[in-house]
């Protein structure tokens, strides 16, 4: 199969598309002489970035009207599928709402989709690659079969550089039949306030694990971040527990993170948090069990009690302002 | 309210995982109820006794040699179980699991459909947006708080930035995270109770979809499993009294100090 024409979801973010999506148009454009992007909302204002970004067409799905973007948006999708025949694939970011649209898109074109793609290999056809296992395996796949290859894929993948195109076309893509499925929503948002460095863009990263024993000594974790000018994060375990907001979960479900530096403290390394961080630059971990996986990966492990080595490396930090 | 729940039993996940011949996840060991499905039995009992009444089903897919895990979720309080269970079914993806999931909700009148945001094992995280669309329904996923008022769901949806208040009129879909509720510890009476609760275990004639899902249905394909390139493991010391000095070194070597 010759690839020749790449859809991407993009979601739009403020007067932007998100990260990812940007990082999925930049992808498709070296895979494909045809991108077109998909938004909607705001995304229409848009066109310059899109064909900056690569994409030739950017078709609008427009107001959403407070409904979740998942069935509105799908049903869009095969809309235009339906009327201008299928592209070779559908990239869709791994995102909260990406994933809506991804799952109903599949239902409603009776195709398969590939999540948690990393990358995608050389060759004819789209051979997407996936980390298995917490990243301990490279697995490619392929789809087979008549029909656009679903895929999503995960933030930080690839770079998101602009290439300088011209504006994209504004195409309308109308809802299609949606019936009671874009009953979902919206009817207040709320922003949990964060202060530093944004924790998917800082360059230092400094979370904290179960290993702390109790919510009230992640401020460690906090006071750490804030004399290193960086973010603090968090695993799943704590956040799950409730000590911490779920935005500053790093692994699977939460944010990937590639710092110059990450500091895993009380951190064990489940594969659903080495998923998230195992592109980090540096990796520095402390943990009182010494076969922990996360020294695995780690450059420098400390085998020791988070209780006495963080009090210390806090005096260390203000000792040197 | 009547709400379904699907769960999936997993293989325990502190043990280590590995491919098999095929390709697909070995499941051969003993299985576990996904503790990410606790979260929703939890939540569809609660709301249930707080509708003042009808019952939470389990809706599974895969092995019924073990069912333990769905004693599991019996014992915590659901009425009944029913297991899809079918050789033809081995390495089903995302989207046939969705049908024949759909083709056993479809049977009952259910009100709300819960279920864990992803797996624990295979985290593909799209079967819950799959199965809405199969059966018509609207979706919240990623609910960090759920209510049930007039016929209308209300969620706490998790953003990139924060959260959402969400609602979608009843029947609706809505998965949760992990944390969403604290779920009980099954009590020795409902231990025994789980013993005679109803667990159907159904084939995929059973449910009239011969020849449409299982590996019959995948149209995608592993082409190769490599290693991954691995980090090495650098210098690891136990703490003597110097391991904030060793940290602050380390930093130094690579310019952050």
């Amino acid at each position: 199969m010759t690839v020749t024409s790449i859809w991407v979801v993009a979601e739009p973010s403020g007067d932007s598309f998100t990260t990812t999506s940007l990082e999925l148009l930049s992808a498709a454009r070296g895979l494909a002489s045809n991108v077109a992007a998909i938004t909607w909302g705001a995304g229409a204002s848009l066109a310059s970035l899109a064909g900056e970004y690569g994409a030739s067409t950017l078709y609008d799905v427009a107001d959403l009207r407070g409904s979740l973007p998942g069935a509105p948006v799908a049903s869009a999708i095969e809309a235009l599928v339906a009327a201008n025949g299928a592209p070779n694939a559908v990239f869709v970011p791994n995102s909260y709402d990406g994933r809506d649209v991804a799952g109903r898109l599949s239902a409603r074109l009776d195709r398969p989709v590939l999540t948690n793609v990393i990358g995608f290999g050389d060759g004819a056809g789209l051979v997407s690659e996936h980390a298995v296992f917490g990243g301990s395996l490279t697995v490619a796949a392929q789809f087979t079969g008549d029909g656009p290859g679903i895929f999503v894929v995960r933030a930080k993948s690839f770079n998101a550089e602009p290439a300088g195109g011209a504006p994209a076309q504004v195409v309308a893509a109308p809802t299609g039949e949606v019936g009671a499925t874009a009953g979902a929503v919206i009817v207040t948002s709320h922003v949990e306030e964060r202060t530093g460095p944004k924790l998917e863009d800082a360059s230092i990263v400094v979370s904290g694990g179960r290993g702390l024993g109790d919510a009230a000594a992640y401020e460690m974790i906090e006071e750490i971040a804030k004399l290193l000018h960086g973010a603090a994060g968090a695993s799943r375990a704590i956040v799950d527990a409730g000590w911490v907001p779920y935005s500053h979960q790093v692994g699977q479900t939460g944010k990937t993170v590639k710092p110059l530096i990450y500091l895993a403290c009380g951190i064990s390394g489940a594969t659903q948090h080495m998923v998230g961080m195992k592109g980090s630059k540096n990796i520095v971990a402390i943990n009182k069990d010494g076969d922990a996986p996360i020294f695995q990966i780690a450059d420098l492990g400390i085998v020791g009690d988070v209780h006495k080595v963080l009090p210390a490396l806090i005096d260390e930090l203000k000792a040197r302002g | 309210m009547n709400i379904a729940v699907c769960v999936k039993q997993i293989p325990d996940p502190a043990a280590p995982q590995s491919l098999d011949s095929s390709n697909n996840l070995n499941r051969s060991g003993k299985l576990i109820l996904d503790e990410a499905d606790t979260y929703g039995v939890e939540m569809a009992l609660q709301l249930a006794d707080k509708s003042g009444g009808g019952d939470v089903t389990v809706v599974s897919m895969g092995s019924a040699s073990d069912v333990a895990g769905l004693r599991n979720a019996l014992a915590m309080g659901a009425a009944k179980a029913v297991i899809v269970s079918d050789d033809s079914l081995r390495g089903s993806d995302a989207l046939s699991t969705a049908k024949v999931l759909a083709a056993v909700i479809r049977r009952e009148s259910f009100d709300l459909v819960l279920a864990a945001t992803e797996s624990s094992d295979g985290y593909t995280g799209t079967l819950p947006a799959q199965l809405a669309e199969l059966l018509g329904l609207p979706s919240i996923t990623f609910a960090k708080a759920v209510t049930v008022e007039d016929s209308v769901v209300k969620v706490s949806r998790q953003t990139e930035a924060g959260y959402d208040e969400v609602t979608a009129p009843l029947p609706a879909l809505v998965t949760v995270t992990a944390g969403v509720v604290e779920p009980r510890y099954a009590s020795f009476k409902g231990i025994m109770a789980a013993k005679s609760k109803p667990l159907e275990v159904l084939s995929v004639a059973d449910l009239g979809l011969e020849g449409q899902v299982g590996s019959v249905g995948a149209r995608e394909e592993v082409v190769s499993v490599q290693a991954s390139e691995s980090r090495q493991a650098g210098e690891k010391f136990v703490d003597d009294g110097d391991g904030a000095k060793k940290i602050v070194e380390f930093l130094e070597s690579i310019k952050v100090l």
